[in-house]
């Protein structure tokens, strides 16, 4: 990787900076939403939904209210009245806020009590007698469109099935001119199973509306706090300068924190008619069972491939399972968010993809748990595909890969659904990261051991990521274009303020983006403060999530601190009385070309900026940048485990992990390596043991952390990593998108490991998660 | 996550602690460790009306030998079992595989047997190696085998006014070995299959003492009898353990749940009763 341009002392791009925010929150001075303590503070509890599928014939609550502490107990004919029983969702549908009419999930909201305290609001829950009428519950989505399936969702006009969407993409004909030249045609049907972002802090809210300005300020758990007020001000109509969002420090998003839910909603009506301030933090189970859930994707790939090996064209079939609302958080006209990507790394001439989703008696979501809006599930999809047709056409999966591989002289490549990937070299980092994990020894053993009857197995994938949404030709929610921002101002003594439209959850803004002033600008990183979260203060701007922070607001505060730079050279010229053009700023020095003793520093600069300016210069030195993307950023990555698999119990073990990451250029190389680990333990988790199901009644299966699992770093394997760093081209500081990398890359290896170690037998698919009971089954049925 | 209303009573003493027991009724319950009473206070599936805090009173921290016995006393944490220089066999081996390090360090080995849950780890081992628990009640202190004191899920042969106060578990005289095999999907989750062996030698290397118990695949934590009936005077040899293995299957009557298939878990309850009864028997050769 190429070295740092800084010294250390300024921490600009390239320097493992230390994290600025640890300190705050390892000595327990964070501030999390729960940490906010109001004066006369209210506290919220929701009364959710036992059954998954059934009539609401009335609601008695006059013990709850009767309770001493009680002030309200709000339900959904109370909420109807204010026009706010039911409201949008990110996806162009409506989801209930308190049910009115019937339950369509367990654990949705049927009425929320407000009381003096938390206790108190629990208990009043009890008390509230809900008269429910048994409706038979849809658990999948295949059957929820059978024929004759009971409707769930009879309030929405013209809807006569459960079928929440249909779309397709791809060009059809040429796919199936690329299918008939095929030799063969390589087929896996696969679950993604539903899992769920499980953020260690749930969500919350405290609502403060004041009664005589109106004004209301909203503390919550948020991950895009500018889109949230602008939706805050459709949905309940108030005005939008007096609404004012604060995203305190978050506990981990993933996704989760995307969506507004319905206790938002309930918490800050609440507020707004008793006058005071309202909090509601969910429970563990409440953030499991009602909050935004992932993948949850039935999906059957076809790959056309030739007796060489080549892959032809890919036909895929997918069936996703929404829930009960069509809620999914994603920005782009496709239905299916970005999963059209699933042509992967690989250069191939014809797809065609065609999704339609159903509504069943779950709960709504759909959320990219750590991951660019459904690309975890095509990247898995193809990974898994491709390693199957190597088995097919009897080649090794790693040659299958690089004989098919898009090659570095192809970019900017279009692939066959109109991406158009901005740069990469994959030949280069599948064989690095092949001679890193020492594979032909590795193929050597695994034949050994194999005739001692041990089972080794190896696993690739090579993902290609689609991050930083997103340009506006192409990415809105509800309209809003996915821009982000940055505005700085550099204060007279030479330290600076950072504003951000974007907000961290854990990722290290405030160390990360303040490196990229100074890269820029000079200023020490640790010399500027970046604010972020609170709406008043801070730039408009889409969010934090789908690894967009970087390759959008990371862009704006380069463009902003460049705009900054510019000005500062005019400056520097005037103080030095040379020629605007004859200025060079390198690390916070602005020099005379060819007379380099002739000098003055960044913070020189910056009080000129105040004191002393050229004529008709304007005085100050801050300026804001919105950022429009002209694409997206496509990090990509060659991930390598090696597994060996328990004959006799079906337990897998990974024994190594090898992990190439090229993001383009990494800002902080501990901070990204960190996020690596991160989102590598969450693709373990998920192919290992991460799941949440449903018995045929539609009980959640999977509402806490006992049955819910989050692996320590007891479970976790040891990840070797490496990196290549391909700059984005159109990035203004070559970076991409990281944060999900792992997480959307590394299911497909840790799988593809496990059936690598069984496929002699000829296993070729075993679902996610891969449990030993269910690998111990597929070796016995296979053998 | 927040409880109804209870009220706290701190006992200093066993007899306070049983006297308020008393005054209490069915709505007391003792608190030790509370690592599963808590979690089910505040998801409310249990509302105790009255806590009996046990936690204060002196000389119930020991685990130690005595009398050809290890006693552990009802305010030894699981920790301290780990830690503990005077367990052996099946305990020693099970003690670091109960729950995570956090409820290790305040759950008690006590409680979690009184607990009988049939998916708890302490049981199976008192069962492989022939416990007694010491219960103390308003008229005084008894002991309770355990194979007598497991009644069923989450049920003991405990009286309504009863404390365990300890465990006396005999310790094996001559050569002796013993194995807790566990599976489960994470640190701190409960057994999805878990196997207890224990094996005493005489002096010819023959097995004069075989104790072998499942956890989390029946309804209650389970005694091999056969198996151990099976064992005694034989030479340890795989295939004799391979035939053990399949009574433990036989005892097995594991269910389909999101942990695994029944016959999946049977297939581990066999292939961990050959593995730990071949670690005992090692053990046992080597002590």
């Amino acid at each position: 990787m190429a070295a740092p341009t800084t010294p250390a002392e300024i921490g600009g791009i390239g320097h493992s900076v230390q994290r600025k925010e640890d300190a705050r929150l390892i000595e327990g001075q964070g501030n999390f939403l729960d940490d906010i303590d109001l004066p006369s503070t209210l506290h919220m509890a929701i009364l959710r939904s036992p059954l998954a599928h059934a009539r609401i014939n009335g609601i008695d609550s006059e013990a709850a209210m009767a309770l001493d502490g009680v002030l309200a107990v709000v339900t959904g004919d109370l909420m109807d009245q204010h026009g706010l029983a039911w409201m949008p969702t990110l996806s162009g549908d409506t989801q209930a806020v308190l049910a009115t009419d019937k339950v369509r999930y367990q654990g949705q909201e049927v009425a929320a009590v407000i009381a003096t305290d938390p206790y108190i609001a629990t208990d009043a829950l009890e008390l509230i007698e809900v008269d429910y009428e048994d409706l038979p519950p849809i658990t999948t989505p295949q059957q929820s469109l059978e024929e004759g399936a009971a409707l769930i969702r009879d309030e929405k006009e013209g809807q006569t099935d459960n079928l929440a969407y249909t779309w397709e993409t791809g060009d059809k004909g040429a796919t199936e001119e690329a299918f008939a030249q095929a030799d063969r045609v390589v087929t896996l049907e696969t679950h993604y199973p539903r899992s769920h972002p499980a953020p260690l802090e749930t969500c919350g809210i405290v609502a403060d509306v004041n009664s005589v300005t109106g004004q209301a300020t909203i503390y919550m758990t948020s991950q895009a706090p500018h889109a949230h007020r602008t939706l805050f001000a459709m949905v309940a109509g108030l005005p939008e300068q007096n609404i004012r969002i604060v995203s305190p420090d978050i506990g981990g998003g993933f996704g989760n924190k995307v969506p507004i839910y319905p206790g938002y909603v309930v918490a800050t009506a609440a507020s707004l008619l008793i006058g005071q301030p309202v909090k509601w933090v969910e429970s563990r189970t409440e953030n499991l069972i009602s909050t935004g859930f992932a993948r949850d994707y039935y999906m059957k790939g076809e790959l056309a491939v030739t007796d060489e090996g080549r892959i032809l064209g890919l036909r895929v079939n997918m069936l996703s399972d929404q829930g009960a609302f069509y809620s999914d958080a994603q920005p782009t006209q496709f239905r299916a968010g970005l999963f059209h990507v699933v042509t992967g790394s690989y250069d191939f001439p014809a797809a065609h993809i065609d999704c339609k989703g159903a509504f069943t008696n779950k709960a709504p979501g759909g959320v990219a748990y750590r991951c660019s809006f459904r690309i975890t599930e095509a990247s898995y999809l193809i990974e898994r595909l491709v390693q199957n047709a190597a088995y097919e056409v009897g080649i090794d999966p790693a040659e299958m890969r690089l004989r098919n591989f898009i090659q570095p002289e192809q970019f900017p490549y279009e692939t066959a659904t109109g991406f158009v990937y901005d740069s990469g070299d994959y030949p280069t980092a599948l064989r690095t990261a092949l001679d890193e994990v020492g594979y032909e020894d590795l193929r050597r053993e695994q034949a050994e051991a194999r005739a001692e009857g041990r089972l080794i197995g190896i696993g690739i994938a090579h993902f290609t990521e689609a991050v930083g949404a997103g340009p506006s030709r192409t990415y809105d929610i509800a309209g809003l274009k996915m821009i982000d921002s940055a505005e700085l101002r550099v204060h007279p003594t030479g330290k600076a303020i950072l504003k951000l439209g974007v907000k961290t959850q854990g990722q290290g803004h405030e160390t990360t983006f303040a490196q990229i002033v100074a890269e820029v600008l000079g200023i020490p990183a640790i010399d500027i403060k970046v604010e972020h979260g609170d709406t008043d203060h801070t730039p408009y701007g889409l969010g934090t999530y789908a690894s967009r922070s970087t390759p959008v607001g990371g862009a704006a505060t380069a463009v902003v601190a460049r705009k900054l730079a510019d000005k500062s050279k005019k400056i520097a010229a005037h103080l030095l009385e040379a020629a605007d053009e004859d200025i060079e700023l390198a690390s916070g020095v602005f020099s005379v070309a060819g007379s380099p003793d002739r000098s003055v520093t960044i913070q020189d600069v910056a009080l000129a900026a105040y004191t002393n300016l050229p004529e008709g210069m304007e005085y100050g030195l801050e300026d804001v940048t919105y950022y429009d993307p002209p694409n997206l950023t496509y990090p990509y990555g060659s991930y390598i485990v090696v597994v060996e698999v328990d004959p006799d119990t079906g337990v897998w073990q990974v024994q190594r992990m090898v992990a190439l990451d090229d993001c383009g250029v990494r800002i902080n190389p501990m901070i990204v390596e960190g996020q690596i680990c991160g989102g590598l333990t969450e693709g373990f988790a998920m192919s290992a043991m991460q799941w949440i199901t449903f018995d045929e009644d539609g009980n959640c299966i999977g509402a806490n952390f006992m049955d819910y699992l989050v692996p320590t770093a007891w479970e976790t394997p040891k990840f070797e990593l490496l990196a290549t760093e391909v700059p984005s081209p159109h990035h203004p500081i070559g970076a991409k998108g990281v944060g999900e990398s792992a997480t959307v890359g590394s299911p497909a290896a840790f799988v593809n490991a496990v059936i690598d170690a069984v496929a002699h037998l000829g296993v070729r698919n075993i679902d996610m998660p891969v449990l030993p009971d269910r690998v111990w089954a597929a070796i016995d049925e296979a053998s | 996550m927040f409880p109804s209303r209870f009220d706290l009573v701190v006992a200093q003493t066993v007899a306070e602690a049983v006297e308020a027991k008393v005054d209490a009724g069915e709505g007391g319950r003792f608190l030790a460790g509370g690592q599963s009473l808590i979690p089910m206070m505040k998801m409310r599936v249990a509302f105790p009306e009255t806590l009996i805090d046990i936690n204060r009173i002196g000389g119930l921290d020991a685990i130690e030998r005595s009398n050809g016995h290890l006693q552990v006393g009802a305010l030894v944490r699981h920790a301290d079992v780990v830690a503990s220089d005077s367990t052996f066999g099946a305990i020693a081996a099970a003690a670091p595989w109960v729950a995570d390090p956090l409820v290790r360090n305040r759950g008690t080995m006590c409680g979690s047997v009184a607990h009988c849950d049939p998916e708890g780890d302490w049981n199976s081992v008192l069962l492989a190696t022939g416990a007694e628990v010491i219960a103390h009640g308003p008229g005084g202190e008894r002991s309770i085998s355990i194979a007598d004191f497991v009644d069923g899920a989450f049920t003991s042969t405990l009286g309504e006014d009863e404390l365990v106060v300890g465990l006396r578990i005999p310790v094996p005289s001559g050569r002796s070995g013993g194995a807790y095999l566990k599976l489960e999907r994470k640190i701190g989750d409960y057994a999805t299959v878990a196997v207890a062996s224990h094996l005493e030698l005489d002096d010819s290397g023959g097995i004069s003492t075989a104790g072998l118990a499942l956890t989390s695949v029946n309804p209650i934590n389970t005694k091999v009898a056969d198996a151990e009936a099976l064992l005694v005077g034989q030479q340890p040899s795989d295939e004799l353990f391979a035939e053990a293995a399949e009574l433990a299957a036989a005892a097995a009557e594991p269910r389909d749940d999101v942990r695994g298939t029944a016959a999946w878990k049977r297939q581990v309850v066999r292939t961990y009763t050959k593995r730990g009864l071949a670690a005992a028997a090692q053990q046992a050769e080597g002590s």
